[in-house]
């Protein structure tokens, strides 16, 4: 959240970017999601687990990742009720280390513009350590 | 196990009603780093217009993957639940969910496919309130590794 102006359609172009961000996780935030989301899969807790399925740790929920992502855009459109559709693949697993954790980074750029429909489409970046682990993210928002 | 391409179409019942509260919205917001108000505070969230406390976008799988359990647990399906990775995930919001809905998940098997070795399942859960207002649609590809 921002106290910025929201944008709308008269002020968002094809190409703007959105400001980027980085946000941290780490073991207490896969403990927290596999609760709040129901999803008690040990490869997001369990290392021994993780490592005995061939993981090389302890991984993130894919859907905690695609949450995080999703807060770029929510933040930036300033009512999250505003995005309207939102689709990703799950490309590369963030893996996370005990006890140091890691960071998701995300940055978002907009793809379209709707003036008809007033909406427009965010395209997504999603990173972890430098390699892509979400493709084909993309939101579309609606503006006033 | 080989998935069963016959459950292309496949529609199955909802699931239980989900009763969306104020507390499990903020449990969410906050498993997921939000600090946005829209999710605590319902004066911030009239303030937007809304009713309540609005739930944080990718909220719906919650409530879609109860419906979705039906599909991997139908002895007909054929999938391999501990060979199951998340692959795709879509979700086009008809409205934001909002503390005091009472959902209806509703599963449909979209399409089944092979891809190399692995099968490709896409799973539609169409998510109502009883009175059948559309509040959300979730489009879920799992991919079933292959032997």
């Amino acid at each position: 959240m921002t106290s910025t102006e929201r944008p709308s359609l008269t002020t968002v172009a094809v190409g703007d970017e959105l400001p980027g961000a980085r946000y941290a996780v780490d073991r207490t935030t896969l403990v927290r999601y596999a609760g709040a989301g129901g999803d008690f899969n040990p490869i997001h807790w369990n290392e021994r687990f993780a490592r005995e399925v061939g993981l090389p740790d302890v991984i993130a929920h894919g859907m905690l990742t695609m949450a995080t992502a999703a807060r770029l855009v929510s933040d930036w459109v300033q009512d999250p009720g505003d995005v309207i559709e939102y689709g990703v693949r799950f490309t590369n697993p963030v893996v996370v280390p005990d006890p140091e954790g890691t960071a998701i980074d995300v940055a978002g750029k907009v793809g379209a513009v709707d003036t008809q429909a007033g909406t427009a489409c965010i395209d997504l970046t999603v990173t972890c350590g430098g390699r892509k682990v979400l493709g084909k993210a993309r939101a579309t928002v609606r503006l006033r | 196990m080989d998935v069963n391409p016959d459950i292309e179409n496949k529609a199955f019942p909802p699931a239980p009603v989900y009763e969306v509260g104020r507390e499990k919205i903020r449990e969410f917001a906050e498993a997921i780093g939000s600090t946005d108000r829209v999710h605590f505070d319902p004066r911030a969230a009239r303030k937007l217009g809304h009713p309540d406390v609005i739930a944080p976008v990718t909220f719906s799988v919650v409530v879609a993957q109860r419906a979705e359990f039906a599909v991997v647990q139908d002895p007909e399906s054929g999938i391999d639940f501990s060979r199951v990775v998340h692959g795709e995930e879509r979700f086009v919001h008809h409205r934001p969910i909002c503390a005091g809905d009472r959902l209806v998940a509703t599963p449909h098997v979209d399409r089944v496919r092979r891809a190399g070795g692995h099968w490709m399942v896409t799973t539609r859960v169409d998510i109502s309130t009883e009175e059948q207002e559309p509040v959300s649609t979730v489009y879920s590809t799992i991919v079933v590794r292959g032997e």
